[in-house]
């Protein structure tokens, strides 16, 4: 699975999705859910949240390990995927489907300066030592 | 199987129960015991019901079904899976160390307390700390004995703006749980190519907010830090201290010492190092040991050696058997909060688990000063034989340029994309041809990792036979992978279903309904 080239990504390996109302949808990355392996919790930031950018805000735990997730730019948190609670297999399944939360981002400047599909590539290839 | 499904309504011993108690019909009836009848219990607890011999073959056969250090080859990376010495679980279970009440006076008890202590100087001695404390259960309590004690230091000193604990990313999850757990917020650093710390992470990571640094080293990736000297230097600078996870410390035991290299305080797994049965063998035993600054913070109890305040009298009464007023006109007794009142206090209701620092103690008596050297030497060569086969035979070592220490890493990242195949169904396909699989998918830096830790107990055959097992299943990985996917085969369980057992959590044993004993 190709990483979409419509979607935005960082270097903690989270996908980002520009909606059409001015809100991104955050996920991560077929990488990281592949690094990490069958998920078995997902618990993601309380609605109304403000966020830093890099702000540790999500946890992804897999049989393997737990992992942080990270907000990729400033913002509030304006909605959460509650089916993930029960079903964070999504997460494995398809992970550019299943997005785990909403942001309001304080900057829509901010999100056009994120890493785009290829440079994210990079990012996964330098990675693998 | 559990007990609990062996269970039959009213089977019991009654021909060997005491004979009153088999007349009244259970154990509970009649017994006059002070409490309050509203507190009694109405209902019988939901205890199994079965034969003494139902018993004994039960957890006999439970038993066979182990796979352990005393029947195969357990390299489980970082755990340090040596062979238990039986002397040493012998002499720990002389009937009077066994028989000992807690709450029995020191006076009676300068035996084991005389043990303890020697036990806490042979540590300090060893890892060149200025004291010891015994107390901590597990390799995790004694961090968080540790990292309680950093925080005891600089609130002591006013300096209580230090908020952070960093962490490299390559630690044990104990780590960054413990920094939490004691009200930190973790800092994580990366991990150079090389494997060790990032040293211009590190700077950039240190400033006035940091509390201490985290290490494990040789780390998680087999390899010794070089520049530790250079580590210290920036958290010292910074006014942190450092804590050493002694997890690893097999590899430099005799060698070098935690205290030379800088640290502040260490915790050390006897159960590890000190080779008492862990690794569902036996409960832990997290010693701490700090430097001079530290001291006053100990965990409680500490065994202290006090010249005999009654050695003269004691001597006088001539009638008291030998011990029974110290050794040697010493005398051993636990510090308490009157002696150490700035402690972190207790970690435990009573010592720690007594049982096992005596196995410990037994142990390190046994090496001496001469064979503590030994065990890192050979640890180290039988790490690196291994590791130098494995890379003959094909197999991605993760830092073949370096020396490994105790243990090493292999990737099975080639084998899965050539065949499918992960480092999981090679594990579980090692307990097909009798080994105990290594450590796998930690440290997460290195994918499809395998951490191989031999240890000095096993010989060049059996190190030969683990390479020649994994190259058998990487050619079925190439040939029969559904052999290896479908691995174990010849276990008394199958491959289980972790996702689900992690999802669905059920520890809990629930009786069937129809058949509750009321
Ligand atoms: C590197 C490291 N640190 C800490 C620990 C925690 O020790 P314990 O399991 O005794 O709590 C372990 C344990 O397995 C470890 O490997």
């Amino acid at each position: 699975m190709s990483n979409p080239a419509n979607l935005k990504y960082t270097a903690s390996h989270e996908w980002i999705r520009s909606e059409a109302d001015g809100t991104i949808s955050i996920g991560i990355t077929q990488h990281a859910q592949e690094l990490l392996g069958d998920m078995v919790f997902v618990e993601n930031p309380a609605v109304g949240r403000k966020l830093k950018a890099k702000e540790e805000c999500a946890v992804v735990e897999s049989v393997k390990a737990a992992a942080d997730v990270y907000a990729p730019v400033a913002g509030e948190v304006t909605a959460v995927n509650s089916e993930l609670d029960s079903a964070p297999e999504k997460i494995n399944a398809d992970p550019y489907a299943a997005w785990m939360f909403k942001m309001k981002p304080a900057s829509a400047a901010d999100v056009a300066a994120l890493m785009d599909a290829a440079a994210y590539q990079a990012v996964v290839d330098s990675e693998a030592h | 199987m559990l007990i609990f499904e062996r269970s039959h309504p009213g089977r019991r011993n009654a021909a060997q129960a005491p004979h009153h108690a088999a007349a009244a019909g259970g154990p509970s009836t009649g017994l006059r015991t002070g409490i309050p009848a509203a507190l009694l219990r109405q209902d019988r607890p939901l205890l199994p019901e079965a034969s003494e011999m139902d018993v004994v073959r039960h957890y006999t056969r439970l038993s066979q079904k182990n796979f352990s250090i005393d029947t195969h080859f357990y390299p489980l990376g970082s755990c340090t899976m040596k062979y238990n010495p039986r002397a040493c679980n012998t002499l720990a279970m002389l009937p009077n160390f066994l028989a000992r009440h807690p709450l029995a006076p020191e006076s009676t008890g300068q035996g084991v307390l005389a043990c303890l202590y020697d036990l806490q100087e042979i540590l300090k001695d060893v890892t060149g700390m200025a004291g010891v404390s015994l107390m901590p259960m597990a390799g995790a309590q004694g961090e968080f004995a540790g990292i309680a004690m950093i925080r005891a230091y600089h609130d002591m000193r006013g300096d209580t703006a230090r908020s952070e604990i960093i962490v490299p990313d390559a630690a044990h999850g104990t780590n960054p749980a413990t920094a939490v757990m004691c009200g930190y917020t973790v800092k994580e650093i990366p991990t150079g190519a090389n494997g060790d710390v990032d040293l211009d992470a590190l700077r950039a990571a240190t400033g006035p907010q940091t509390a201490g640094l985290m290490l494990t080293n040789p780390s998680t990736l087999g390899v010794f830090e070089k520049r530790i000297t250079d580590i210290q230097k920036v958290i010292h600078d910074a006014g942190g201290l450092l804590y050493y996870d002694g997890a690893n410390l097999n590899a430099i035991l005799g060698k070098v010492k935690p205290g030379d290299m800088g640290f502040d305080v260490i915790h050390m797994n006897l159960h590890k190092t000190f080779s008492t049965p862990h690794g569902g063998g036996g409960p832990g035993a997290g010693a701490v040991g700090v430097a001079q600054r530290l001291l006053p913070f100990l965990p409680l109890p500490v065994v202290a050696k006090l010249p005999s305040p009654a050695g003269g009298e004691s001597a006088a009464r001539g009638a008291k058997p030998a011990g029974g007023e110290g050794i040697n006109n010493e005398v051993f007794r636990y510090l308490t909060e009157k002696d150490l009142p700035q402690s972190i206090g207790h970690l435990s209701a009573f010592s720690g688990n007594i049982g096992i620092l005596l196995r410990a103690y037994v142990y390190a008596r046994m090496l001496g000063a001469e064979g503590m050297h030994r065990v890192a030497e050979f640890a180290t060569l039988n790490a690196n034989y291994l590791m130098a086969e494995l890379y003959k035979a094909g197999f991605t070592v993760a830092f073949p340029q370096r020396r490994a220490s105790h243990e090493f890493i292999i990737s099975m990242k080639p084998l899965k994309d050539a065949t499918g195949i992960s480092a999981m169904d090679v594990a579980k396909r090692l307990l097909d041809k009798g080994y105990h699989p290594p450590t796998t998918y930690f440290p997460m830096l290195v994918p499809e990792c395998l951490l191989i830790e031999p240890t000095e107990t096993e010989s060049k055959e059996t190190l030969d036979g683990f390479v020649a097992a994994l190259k058998e299943i990487r050619d079925e990985a190439h040939a029969t992978p559904e052999l290896v996917k479908g691995a174990p085969h010849t276990m008394p369980v199958r491959r289980l279903d972790d996702v689900k057992a992690a999802r669905e959590l059920d520890l809990t044993w629930k009786t069937p309904t129809s058949t509750a004993p009321v």
